[in-house]
């Protein structure tokens, strides 16, 4: 279960989250949504101890993550795989050695038995054969199916997406999507991602939590949120610009 | 004015401790994860092979052109006193104690250093570092501990064949072009080179190897957002490593002296 308790996070004199906290349960596919800049994918980082919060807690499975240090973490962190926005394949080693790399750290598996792991994982995402491209060599849907499979290739627990479909095609869009659901079903995997693509939100989340100037502003389940009458979640929802707020200046 | 001055004066006093900070607890924690073992022998290979065999030529160049020119301009001096035969020692002494750890030390901060900066910004920009962590490798073992441990390894044997190739080329330079004698050549070089100018070049050159790939690796892990972050990082690693090569070098040769004679 991941918990966050009044997270308060800032840069500079800018207070990115203010007094966020939520609760995500085991097995749940939850959506942050919210404008560009409002935090979500800071909040991700610090579900996943990548950036420590200012103030408040961040609880995950029962432990409080926020006072450990970055060795302690890296037990937390096992349990997690995490979907970067621009895949972040480390771009001198291949398909092969990028998904390989968790499997390798651990040392625990031989070498036919990494081979066979990296295929599964390449084979879930509906890339087989690829393991000798280098991630130059890879489209930006393809580069983010193989930041994908690096994320699931050791089965974590929770799976953390940041923009999954920013920057694709709708066709691409949708097949991720449709990915991340099959990822959901067949590991039964907590996800959690942060996105503004309302088909992706509608798709593949079971509950909804909206982020607006740094706090919380909604929650509810995709029907919920879509249907309100708000209208600050209304504008985002429908993407609607506000004529009274300039932002090409 | 004036406050505007002390201002800026406190900012740039406040963001060297940073550093200063910021590399010791880095030294820290290497030496923590090479005490736990934890660093990547593949990934030390892999460096020793870039930082040792790669800038093997640029070494030798470095050290055999400086062995010739101090040959040639020492020969130039000394030939006046009709002291030639002294030629040689002179070339060997400097270049063992000095000239061959700190040109070779400022040739891998400028080849090996900024490449750190640049490789560990250029990661730290996209990301790389952070899908590192949330695989469950920590950077210092993985990043930074092989490079330091190559550097440190590697600069010393460098050092060792630029100081080499440098008397050689000195050598070669006064018996063939100015015509010193080989022979009272070779005996005042021997007489008058101690395993003492031996060692210190040795342990400058270790240390220097540490500087550099603490600073380059430092500079990198820390570089700010964008192309700019990553030019500004690779710029600052070379040149603050130099000037710590240069500051040390001096402090060096008095401590090595006083330890070693």
């Amino acid at each position: 279960m991941i918990e966050t308790k009044d997270i308060v996070k800032g840069f500079g004199r800018q207070r990115v989250l203010d007094g966020i906290s939520l609760k995500i349960e085991k097995g749940e596919s939850v959506a942050i949504i919210g404008r560009s800049g409002c935090g979500k994918s800071v909040l991700l980082k610090t579900i996943i101890g990548l950036m420590p919060p200012d103030s408040g807690k961040v609880i995950i499975d029962g432990q409080d993550i926020t006072r450990l240090n970055e060795r302690e973490l890296i037990k937390v962190r096992k349990k997690f795989g995490m979907l970067f926005q621009s895949a972040a394949l480390f771009d001198s080693m291949n398909v092969f050695e990028n998904i390989s790399f968790p499997l390798r750290r651990e040392k625990r598996l031989s070498e036919d038995e990494t081979k066979q792991k990296v295929a599964e994982a390449l084979e879930m995402v509906e890339m087989p054969g690829i393991e000798l491209k280098m991630p130059s060599e890879l489209s930006g849907g393809m580069r983010k199916r193989v930041g994908l499979a690096r994320a699931i290739v050791y089965q974590p627990e929770i799976i953390l997406y940041d923009e999954p479909t920013t920057g694709l095609d709708p066709v691409v869009s949708d097949s991720i999507d449709k990915l991340i659901l099959r990822i959901c079903e067949r590991l039964n995997v907590t996800t959690v991602v942060v996105t503004h693509d309302m088909r992706s939100v509608r798709r593949v989340s079971k509950r909804i939590f909206m982020m607006h100037k740094g706090k919380i502003y909604a929650t509810g389940t995709p029907e919920e949120i879509f249907e309100s009458k708000d209208p600050i979640v209304k504008q985002f929802v429908n993407g609607e610009s506000d004529p009274k707020e300039v932002f090409f200046l | 004015m004036a406050t505007g001055i002390v201002e800026r004066t406190k900012e740039i006093i406040g963001e060297s401790l940073r550093g200063l900070g910021g590399i010791a607890l880095m030294t820290l924690e290497s030496i923590r994860s090479l005490l736990h073992k934890n660093f990547v022998w593949r990934e030390l290979i892999n460096h020793i092979y870039f930082i040792g065999v790669k800038s093997q030529s640029v070494v030798l160049i470095t050290g055999a052109f400086t062995g010739m020119v101090l040959c040639a301009q020492t020969f130039f001096q000394f030939h006046k006193v009709k002291m030639d035969t002294a030629t040689l020692a002179v070339v060997s002494v400097s270049m063992c104690a000095e000239l061959g750890p700190v040109l070779s030390g400022l040739m891998v901060a400028g080849r090996v250093g900024a490449a750190m900066a640049a490789e560990l910004g250029t990661m730290r920009v996209t990301e790389q570092i952070d899908a590192l962590r949330t695989l469950a490798t920590h950077p210092i073992d993985y990043l930074v501990v092989p490079r330091i441990i190559a550097t440190t390894v590697a600069l010393p044997l460098l050092t060792a064949e630029a100081i080499a190739f440098g008397i050689l080329a000195g050598f070669v330079v006064g018996v063939y072009l100015m015509g010193i004698d080989p022979a009272y050549s070779w005996h005042n070089m021997a007489k008058y080179t101690s395993t003492v100018d031996v060692l210190t070049g040795i342990i400058k050159a270790f240390i220097f190897g540490a500087v550099v790939s603490l600073i380059g690796c430092y500079k990198g892990m820390n570089c700010s957002q964008g192309a700019q972050g990553v030019g500004k990082a690779t710029t600052e690693a070379v040149v603050f490593a130099s000037i710590t090569i240069l500051i040390s070098n001096f402090f060096l040769t008095l401590v090595l002296n006083k330890l070693l004679a």
